[in-house]
């Protein structure tokens, strides 16, 4: 009996109250997507929405399950649950059902499962079991390669399941290895690797004419750029030599970049994945076909106005203009229907919770913890970002769920326990020693 | 380890930019940028036009002359048409080549895969029972009902006019209309439009992405139902006007009967003719290329465009405004030896007894007698010009050399030369009255339509005045007097007194003069006979004619082109119709 009451007043009560008001908000919404004048309950479990009360009930019961589990558990086991998740991922590989071109489910009587939501955690899991070992640096090479090979690993297996949205995701634990001491050179490279694909993509084929009679294709025209920028970091730069060297090595990366990029894009990416990064970059337009998720959300969103059409009057996703609106696209209905003030709401929840876990990262005493802690809230940075981007025209349409909106029971109890599991060791903080 | 810590504020931050980057974006996406909303409307809002059943005409006796059919528009919905479509039979069963297939196939898609659009328009009710029974076959296409104009007694084809598509000049002028609205083209249908097009309704529908009907928008709120278009009774006879369409079978001209009382137009018949029935549906404009072709133009309405010289029936005018004028009385005689000669030159004559009076001369149809006349009404004032002036004022009283009036479009107003007309010709002047004397027999520059003729017929037979000849009985219930006031009594300022002379002599034309042929036993039928020299084939046989002589109930005029004298066709034919009258 102590021990419960112990463990009622360390929770941290205000992330489980954010968590509460997204799901029923998600909830909500989902009832709104797919809202039906033949099966008006909510409860109905033959419709979306009454199956997704079945996963939120399902869920509570999962999150105080992992709250009465003793906390030592998931460090103990953390490997072991990342080898199994392993296990399964590449059993759905060999044994699972496809759908729309993803080999990424199990059907488990009427249920469909799909491990890789739950490869998130057990990687997380992992990963911050790894770099909570002592003695561990993350300037070291090996640390490095170590890190690298937890997170690739089940990226690659989803991968090859054909799902690159959840694959993407654990790119997300960059931000983990930064925080835990990675050089943010690897953050910046990062970032400007991929800000500089884009760019090109976009520039690479209008011709600058130049003074003096010279034309430059954009491609070069933004290598020189690049130089020029990065030659002003190197002279306002301390550490002259080192930064020569990093500069050097970024330089000519740009440069290989520039001349690979239409080798990646044509040949490593999809037709389909090709096309719709090029429809978000403003270089195709095709509102009817591939552009056409994107311009449709954008108008659903976009109608909604200040105040929105009010709850179950949105027409652009009522009629199913939009598509994929209870799961990928959920984000329409709430700015169609509750306009900018319910998108803020939104943003500024998920803004709460993100900003929220870390501060709880903050006050861990253990590495494993803190290190968990970030990789949550990445995870659910990287799905927010991505997902919200989309449905507004700033990120090319990957499918990946918003965490708690979305519809899918795999996804909800993935983020559940994610969620939850750092509660409890935020909750069990104290006895840490 | 204190260095690293700092990193959660650089997350924190990277968090937060996102946040702002995105409360951005929706602020320009959902408050300041409104051309989204313009588009979902466009994505949900379907505005479904309702046709109104455009207005019934029937004849005076209440006789159907117009009412509507259902036709048929294909419509095809491309996304629905399947990859092995039976092309071959489909166009057969639409009797139309590949190559038409292929192109409205490419045009429909072009418009939208999902949406509905005419594959094929006005297909015949006939046509469509065929198709019907084998559409099941063919998917993604489906049929839409519209109504068309049906002719069941096909008479009257110039007076009722047709019905086509709205052009793109005129969407451009009426706001009303929209592409693929039917609009009256000419005749009744042109004239009596607005009250005949009823009210359009719309209805708007909100849809799904698949364009499939949820529900009324804002309940209905913006919906509103076709108003069928008013019923327009004419004052034509049918029975009469296809009696006379019978008797001037196989002929060219045109005859034109009013009831002088009223105004009434009871027939306006123009030959050849066509049945209205080929101006209608998808065949129209394969019909309309044919008729406008004819040599004989049919589509060319004789009664209110063609103008003919009056010929002899213009001789009572003449003798009328010398009543008027007192030049003339009811006893002056003038000799006639075969014609009349002035200076070297002679109008000729046919023989008949001399000297002859007023009224043996209508009787006789004397060509001397009139040019007496005509010139002692000219040369009763100082110059020519002025007594043509005075004259020319009588005639136009007559509604003659200017548009009658009638609620027809198209009508010409005919000629009457004014003095300006001779001043460039002859000099000013230089001309006097044996210069213009054929006008004293209804020749020369004179040209009056088969309408202002009947009218003409009107003012004598009702002695002194016409009302403005109408073909509209009733629009919707209303009597036409009561919306048209441009429908009046028109004073001829010629005394009544003057026309019982002529009325008389004309009574006898037909009783024993050139117009004998018109003559009904039961009936004092008043006329005049006329020939019209043609100068480019034989003449146009003319008779003008009313009945009865004293409270009279018809007037007409009739032109057969090429039918010699006035007594050989036109007085036989016009004693015919006024006896079916």
């Amino acid at each position: 009996m102590r021990g419960t009451k112990i463990l009622i007043d360390n929770v941290d009560w205000l992330t489980v109250g954010l968590y509460l008001i997204l799901i029923l908000a998600g909830w909500l919404n989902i009832y709104a997507a797919v809202y039906n004048e033949e099966f008006e309950s909510i409860f109905d479990t033959s419709q979306r929405y009454g199956k997704q009360l079945l996963w939120i009930g399902t869920a509570g019961l999962i999150a105080t399950v992992i709250l009465l589990i003793d906390e030592r558990f998931f460090s103990t086991f953390g490997y072991l649950i990342y080898g199994f998740v392993l296990l399964l991922l590449v059993a759905v590989l060999l044994v699972g059902a496809a759908t729309k071109g993803a080999t990424s489910w199990f059907a488990i009587g009427g249920f469909k499962i799909q491990p890789s939501e739950f490869s998130k955690f057990a990687t997380n899991l992992a990963l911050a079991k790894y770099l909570s070992t002592l003695n561990i640096r993350m300037s070291d090479l090996k640390t490095k390669v170590t890190a690298a090979a937890f997170i690739g690993l089940p990226a690659v297996l989803i991968l090859l399941q054909n799902d690159t949205g959840s694959a993407l995701v654990y790119g997300a634990f960059i931000l983990v290895l930064f925080r835990e001491g990675l050089s943010g050179n690897f953050l910046l490279i990062g970032v400007v690797t991929a800000f500089l694909f884009v760019i090109t993509l976009v520039f690479q084929n209008d011709v600058y004419n130049l003074p003096f009679e010279l034309s430059l294709s954009g491609g070069w025209m933004l290598i020189i750029v690049t130089f020029l920028l990065l030659g002003i970091i190197y002279y306002f730069n301390r550490n002259k030599k080192r930064i020569l060297i990093l500069l050097s090595v970024i330089f000519i990366a740009c440069t290989g970049l520039f001349k690979s990029v239409d080798y990646v894009f044509n040949n490593v990416l999809e037709p389909h994945q090709s096309k719709r990064i090029n429809v978000m970059l403003g270089i195709e337009s095709d509102p009817y076909g591939a552009g056409y998720n994107v311009n449709q959300s954008l108008i659903a969103i976009g109608s909604g106005g200040f105040t929105g059409k009010g709850y179950l009057k949105g027409t652009q996703t009522k009629y199913d203009f939009v598509p994929e609106q209870s799961t990928d696209f959920i984000f329409c209905t709430i700015g169609e229907e509750w306009g900018f003030l319910g998108s803020f709401f939104v943003v500024a929840l998920f803004m709460t919770l993100l900003l929220r876990i870390l501060f709880l990262c903050a006050r861990q005493r253990s590495a494993f913890a803190r290190i968990y802690g970030y990789g949550v809230a990445a995870i659910f940075f990287f799905h927010f970002t991505i997902n919200i981007g989309m449905t507004i025209g700033l990120a090319p349409v990957i499918g990946i769920p918003l965490p708690f909106f979305s519809y899918g029971g795999s996804s909800l109890w993935a983020f559940t326990i994610l969620l939850f599991v750092f509660i409890k060791m935020d909750a069990d903080r104290l006895e840490v020693l | 380890m204190k260095q690293l810590e700092s990193r959660q504020y650089t997350i924190g931050a990277i968090f937060l930019g996102i946040g702002i980057i995105f409360l951005i974006r929706l602020f320009y996406v959902q408050v300041i940028d409104t051309h989204y909303k313009l588009d979902a409307d466009n994505n949900v809002l379907r505005t479904i036009v309702k046709y109104p059943a455009r207005g019934l005409i029937y004849d005076r006796n209440e006789e159907l002359l117009v009412y509507n059919e259902a036709a048929y528009d294909l419509m095809i919905v491309p996304k629905q048409v399947e990859k092995e479509f039976d092309t071959i039979g489909f166009c057969s069963l639409l009797e139309i080549p590949i190559e038409d297939y292929r192109e409205k196939f490419k045009k429909a898609k072009k418009y939208s895969r999902h949406k509905a659009s005419i594959f094929e328009k006005e297909i015949s009710a006939k046509s469509y029972a065929k198709i019907q029974e084998q559409l099941f076959n063919y998917p993604g296409f489906f049929v839409q009902t519209r109504t068309l104009r049906t002719y069941p007694q096909q008479t009257a084809a110039h007076l009722l006019g047709y019905v086509g598509e709205a052009s793109p000049k005129v969407i451009k002028k009426n706001n009303y209309y929209k592409s693929g609205d039917h609009i009256g083209i000419s005749g009744i249908e042109k004239q009596y439009e607005t009250a005949l097009r009823g009210k359009r309704g719309q209805e708007v529908q909100m849809v799904d992405v698949f364009n499939r009907h949820k529900g009324q928008f804002m309940d209905g709120a913006y919906d509103t139902t076709a108003i069928s278009g008013g019923d327009i009774q004419l004052t034509l006879d049918a029975k009469l006007q296809a009696y006379g369409e019978l008797l001037m079978q196989n002929k060219k001209g045109s005859i034109v009967a009013i009831d002088p009382q009223t105004g009434e137009v009871l027939a306006l018949i123009s030959m050849p003719t066509y049945d209205p029935n080929l101006l209608v549906g998808r065949s129209r404009s394969r019909n309309y290329a044919k008729l406008s072709i004819d040599t004989l133009k049919p589509l060319f309405n004789r009664a209110l465009m063609a103008k003919y010289p009056p010929g002899s029936t213009f001789k009572s005018i003449n003798a009328l405004i010398g009543l008027q004028e007192e030049v003339l009385t009811p006893n002056t005689r003038y000799s006639c030896s075969r014609g009349y000669r002035f200076g070297s030159r002679k109008m000729g004559c046919h023989p008949h007894p001399s000297p002859v009076n007023l009224e043996y001369s209508i009787q006789t149809s004397c060509n001397a007698y009139y040019c007496n006349v005509f010139r002692s009404i000219i040369d009763k004032y100082p110059s020519a010009e002025e007594g043509y002036n005075v004259w020319r004022n009588y005639v136009t009283n007559f509604g003659l050399g200017k548009k009658t009036g009638i609620d027809l479009p198209n009508e010409l107003s005919g000629f009457v030369p004014e003095t300006e007309y001779y001043d460039r010709y002859y000099l000013k002047g230089k001309w006097h009255s044996t210069t213009i004397l054929s006008l004293a027999i209804g020749q020369g520059e004179l040209g009056f339509t088969p309408m202002q003729m009947a009218n003409m017929v009107s003012t004598i037979a009702n002695k002194g005045y016409y009302i403005t000849p109408h073909i509209a009985k009733e629009i919707d219930g209303k009597p036409i007097r009561e919306l048209d006031s441009t429908i009046v009594r028109n004073e001829s300022g010629i005394d009544a007194q003057h026309f019982k002379e002529v009325v008389e002599a004309m009574y006898q034309v037909v009783e024993k003069g050139t117009g004998t042929s018109a003559k009904i036993d039961s009936l004092q039928v008043c006329g005049k006979t006329g020939t019209v020299q043609n100068p480019h084939g034989d003449d146009h046989s003319t008779f003008i004619a009313f009945a009865p002589k004293d409270n009279p109930k018809i007037a007409l005029s009739v032109y057969v082109e090429n039918g010699y004298w006035g007594s050989r066709w036109a007085a036989p034919i016009a004693g015919l119709l006024i006896e079916e009258y």
